[in-house]
C-alpha cells in the first residue's frame, strides 16, 4: 500500500519541480531518458534485483531508482535478503535466478557465471564503465574475456580510527608515512598508553578483519602488482613477499605493546566482535587507533560525532611514503541473468554517473568510485573522505584479496588460519597452511 | 529461458511473494493443493473393497508419505552419497579422495576427534545427571518443582543455550576500572584468580561446550527416566525393602535393571543429537578455536569454503556415524517390546 503511494508520488513530482514531496524527489526526478529510451518502449515492464542490502540501507537504493522508473514507466522490484551469498548461488543453480544480481564479492561473480546462467553487461553499461571506474574494476569481473557485471558502490577499508579531540590534546598528528605511524604509535606507548584496538570475532567469519590489514600491508610492503600476483595465486601464499606483509601486521597486532587497549592481550582480540573493537576510542579513551572500513562509522553509538571536528574520525592509512598511496577497498556488482531490453536499460542508467549522483543525494555511508560522482554530493563527513580517497587520482585502488580468491581460501583457510595466527601460530605453519588450501 | 521462466511463475506464484497478501494466497494455494491430493487419493479409496481392497486402501494411504519420503529423504540422500564422490567443484570424479582427506588431514582429523570427545561424554554425563536427579527427587516433597527447574533447558532451541553460555563464559580484560560481565570469570576473580579467554583454550573449549549440551539434555534423559522409575511395579520395591536392602544394592539391582531399556534409549537419542551437534559450535566459536565437529565442518565445507564434495562426504559419514546408534535403538525397542 504505501509502496503504491510513493510511486504516485514520485510519478507526480515529475511534472512538477517545486511540488511538496519533496526535495530528493524533485532533484530525482530530473533525469535525461534519452539513453534508455532507445533499448525500446519498456513501459509497463518489470525488472527484478535481489541483493543483501537490507533495512535500512535498502530505502535509499529503492529510491534511486524512482527517476529511472518515472521516466521509463518500467518498475522495479527490489527484494533483499540476508541469506543472499548462499541463496543467489541456490537460484541460479536451479534456474530461477533474478533478473539482476548485486554481488558484492568478485569471487561470488566467478562462481556465478560458472552456473552458466549469468549473462555478459551489454556494450552500454561497458561504455559507461570505461568512461567513469578506473580499469582496474573492469578487470575484476572480466571472466574469460567477457565482461559480466558494473561496479555500483565501492569502499575504503584502508581507514585507521582515532579521537580528534585526543589528537589535540596530547599533541598527535595525522601520520603520512608507514615509518610515522610506526613512531606515533611508540610515542602513545611512551605516554603509558596501549595505541591500539582491535577485534577479529565475526561468527563464523571469524578472522575476516586480519586478512584485510594483511592486505593492506601486502600493498604496502610488495606493491600493487604482487599484491595482483599474489591474488591471483601467481606468486605462492607464502612466499617472502606474504612472509614481509604478515610480520608487518605482526608488529602491530601481535605487539602486547601496542594491542590491545581496552580490551585485553593480544589473544583477546581473537574474542573481540569487529563491532566492539574500535569503541574503546570513544568510551573511556583506552584506545586511541583502530584499524577499520568506512563503514565502520556505523557503529559508534548515535551521540558519538563523526567528523574531523568531533568526537571519532578516521585518516588514511598511510602508504609506503607520502607519495604513494595504495588503497584497499571492496565494491559490489551488478550481475544480470536476463538480457530483455528493460534488464540492459537499468543496468544502464545503475551504471552512469546520473545514478551514482542522485544515490549520493539520498544515502548516508554509501560511497562509489564512480568517476563521475561530484564528492559534494555526499552527505556526511566519512563518505566524503572515503569518497575524496577514491577518487584522488594519486590513488591506486586494490580491491579486498580475499573476496577474490577461491571461497576455500578466501572465505574459509584465510579466515581460520589468521584466527590462529592471532591466538599464537606463528607466521610460517600460517601461510603455509593457507598455501595447502589453495585448490590445485 | 526468460519467456519459460516467467510463464513458469505465471501459474506457480512460489518464491515471488513479496508482501503479506500475496503470501497469504500462496498459503492458502498450498492449502487448496493438499486439499486436492487428499481428496483424489480418499476418492480412490473409497472404491476398493473386500480384502485385497483392503490392502490397496493402505497402499494409497502409505503413497503419500513414501512420495515425500522419496522427494525429501532419499533422493537427498542418495545424491549426496554421489556427490561425496566428486571434487570441490562438483564436476570432476575422484573417487574416495574425499574421504581420504577427512582422515588424514591435520584439521580434519581434529574435527574427528573433537566429535569423538563429545560422543564419549555428552550421552553418559547427561543421562546419569539425568538419571541421579530422578531417582533424588522422586517422591520428594518438591518433586515437580525440582523437575521444572532441570527441564526448562530443554525448552530453549541450542542457539539460545549457546548465547546464553556465551555470556557466562564472557571475558573482560583485567585492566584499570573494566568489570567482567561473564559469570564464570567473575567467580574466578572473586577467588583472586586473573580472568580467563575460556574460549580459546584448546581443548578446554571443547568440554565448555560440551557443559551445555549436557545443561540441555539433562532435562530430557531426567524425565523419561523419571517416569520409567515409576513405573517400577510396587511389589517389587516392597519386597526389596522388607529383605532390608540398602539405597545402593535397590539402585544397583532393582532400579537400574528395571529402567534399562529406558536407559539405552535416553543414551541413543541423546548419542544422535551429540553426533549432529551444530548450532552450539557455531553459535559459540564458530569453529574457531580447534573446535569445529563434524556437522559444522560439513556445513563450512559445502557453504562457505565452497567444497561440495567434501560436505557431502562429511555429511555421509555422519550418517554412517548415526546408522549404528539407530539400530542398536530399534532392536533394545524392539526386545523390550518382545518381552
Amino acid at each position: 500500500m504505501s509502496a503504491g503511494l510513493i510511486f504516485g508520488l514520485a510519478a507526480c513530482g515529475g511534472g512538477d519541480d517545486s511540488d511538496s514531496a519533496g526535495g530528493t524527489d524533485a532533484s530525482a526526478s530530473a533525469i535525461d531518458c534519452a539513453p534508455y529510451t532507445k533499448f525500446g518502449d519498456i513501459k509497463g515492464k518489470t525488472v527484478t534485483i535481489y541483493t543483501g542490502i537490507v533495512t535500512p540501507e535498502d530505502k535509499p537504493h529503492i529510491d534511486s531508482y524512482k527517476p529511472f522508473e518515472a521516466c521509463t514507466g518500467a518498475t522495479i522490484k527490489y527484494e533483499g535478503d540476508k541469506a543472499f551469498e548462499t541463496q543467489i548461488l541456490v537460484r541460479a543453480k536451479a534456474g530461477n535466478p533474478p533478473d539482476l544480481a548485486i554481488v558484492p564479492q568478485p569471487g561470488l561473480v566467478k562462481q556465478l557465471v560458472a552456473t552458466g546462467k549469468a549473462v555478459p553487461a551489454p556494450e552500454e553499461v561497458s561504455a559507461n564503465v570505461d568512461k567513469f571506474w578506473d580499469k582496474a574494476w573492469k578487470g575484476y569481473t572480466t571472466i574469460d574475456g567477457k565482461f559480466y557485471g558494473a561496479p555500483l558502490g565501492a569502499s575504503v577499508k584502508s581507514l585507521v580510527w582515532y579521537s580528534p579531540s585526543e589528537f589535540k590534546d596530547a599533541g598527535y598528528t595525522v601520520p603520512t608515512t608507514l615509518a610515522e605511524l610506526q613512531a606515533l604509535s611508540d610515542k602513545m606507548v611512551a605516554d603509558g598508553k596501549k595505541p591500539w584496538c582491535a577485534g577479529i570475532s565475526s561468527g563464523d567469519a571469524t578472522g575476516w578483519p586480519v586478512t584485510d590489514w594483511m592486505e593492506d600491508f601486502m600493498l604496502r610492503t610488495a606493491g600493487p602488482e604482487k599484491y595482483d600476483d599474489w591474488v591471483s595465486h601467481k606468486i605462492p601464499f607464502n612466499g617472502p613477499e606474504a612472509t614481509t606483509a604478515l610480520d608487518a601486521v605482526g608488529g602491530y597486532l601481535k605487539n602486547d605493546k601496542y594491542v590491545n587497549g581496552g580490551l585485553g592481550d593480544v589473544k583477546s582480540i581473537a574474542t573481540t566482535t569487529f563491532q566492539d573493537a574500535g569503541l574503546p576510542i570513544v568510551d573511556g579513551n583506552t584506545c586511541s587507533l583502530h584499524r577499520q572500513a568506512s563503514f565502520y562509522a556505523a557503529n559508534f553509538p548515535k551521540d558519538v560525532k563523526v567528523a574531523e571536528d568531533g568526537d571519532v574520525f578516521a585518516f588514511y592509512l598511510p602508504g609506503p611514503d607520502a607519495n604513494t598511496k595504495p588503497v584497499l577497498g571492496a565494491g559490489e556488482f551488478v550481475v544480470a541473468f536476463n538480457d530483455r531490453p528493460e534488464v540492459k536499460a537499468f543496468q544502464t542508467y545503475i551504471s552512469s554517473d546520473v545514478w551514482a549522483n542522485t544515490k549520493a543525494k539520498l544515502s548516508s555511508g554509501w560511497v562509489t568510485a564512480n568517476k563521475g560522482l561530484d564528492p559534494n554530493n555526499l552527505t556526511n563527513p566519512i563518505d566524503k573522505l572515503a569518497g575524496t580517497i577514491l577518487l584522488d587520482p594519486k590513488a591506486t585502488f586494490r580491491f579486498d584479496g580475499s573476496d577474490q580468491m577461491p571461497a576455500a581460501v578466501g572465505s574459509d583457510a584465510f579466515w581460520k588460519q589468521a584466527t590462529s595466527w592471532i591466538t599464537g601460530q606463528d607466521t610460517k605453519t600460517t601461510l603455509d597452511n593457507i598455501e595447502k588450501a589453495w585448490p590445485k | 529461458m526468460s519467456n519459460t521462466a516467467s510463464t513458469t511463475l505465471a501459474f506457480f506464484p512460489f518464491d515471488t511473494a513479496t508482501n503479506t497478501g500475496e503470501k497469504v494466497v500462496q498459503m492458502l494455494m498450498a492449502l487448496l493443493l493438499f486439499a486436492a491430493v487428499m481428496g483424489v487419493i480418499l476418492f480412490f479409496a473409497g472404491r476398493f473393497g473386500g480384502r485385497r481392497g483392503d490392502k490397496v486402501v493402505a497402499y494409497l494411504y502409505l503413497l503419500p508419505a513414501i512420495l515425500l519420503l522419496a522427494v525429501g529423504l532419499v533422493y537427498p540422500g542418495l545424491r549426496t552419497i554421489y556427490q561425496s564422490f566428486f571434487d570441490a567443484a562438483g564436476t570432476a570424479f575422484i573417487g574416495l579422495d574425499n574421504y581420504g582427506t577427512i582422515f588424514t588431514d591435520n584439521d580434519q582429523l581434529r574435527v574427528l576427534g573433537n566429535t569423538v570427545i563429545w560422543v564419549a561424554i555428552t550421552p553418559f554425563v547427561a543421562t546419569a545427571i539425568g538419571l541421579i536427579y530422578a531417582i533424588l527427587v522422586d517422591k520428594s516433597r518438591y518433586e515437580s518443582f525440582a523437575k521444572a527447574l532441570i527441564f526448562l533447558p530443554v525448552s530453549i532451541s541450542f542457539v539460545a543455550a549457546a548465547v546464553i553460555w556465551k555470556f557466562v563464559y564472557e571475558y573482560r580484560p583485567d585492566q584499570g576500572n573494566v568489570k567482567q560481565i561473564g559469570l564464570v570469570n567473575q567467580i574466578i576473580v572473586w577467588l583472586g584468580g586473573k580472568p580467563q579467554q575460556l574460549l580459546i583454550e584448546s581443548p578446554l573449549n571443547t568440554f565448555l561446550l560440551i557443559i551445555v549440551l549436557i545443561w540441555v539434555q539433562a532435562g530430557f534423559a531426567m524425565t523419561i527416566l523419571s517416569a520409567a522409575i515409576k513405573a517400577i511395579p510396587d511389589d517389587i520395591i516392597e519386597a526389596a525393602r522388607l529383605d532390608g536392602v540398602s539405597a545402593w544394592s535397590m539402585f544397583r539391582q532393582i532400579t537400574l535393571p528395571s529402567v534399562r531399556p529406558t536407559v539405552v534409549v535416553v543414551l541413543t537419542t541423546i548419542g544422535i543429537a551429540t553426533l549432529k551437534v551444530f548450532d552450539i559450535v557455531r553459535t559459540m566459536t564458530g569453529g574457531q578455536f580447534k573446535t569445529s565437529v563434524v556437522a559444522n565442518e560439513f556445513y563450512s565445507q559445502t557453504f562457505r569454503a565452497d567444497n561440495q564434495g567434501l560436505g557431502a562426504a562429511l555429511a555421509v559419514l555422519l550418517f554412517i556415524l548415526v546408522i549404528p546408534i539407530v539400530w542398536y535403538n530399534v532392536r533394545t525397542l524392539r526386545q523390550s517390546e518382545a518381552s
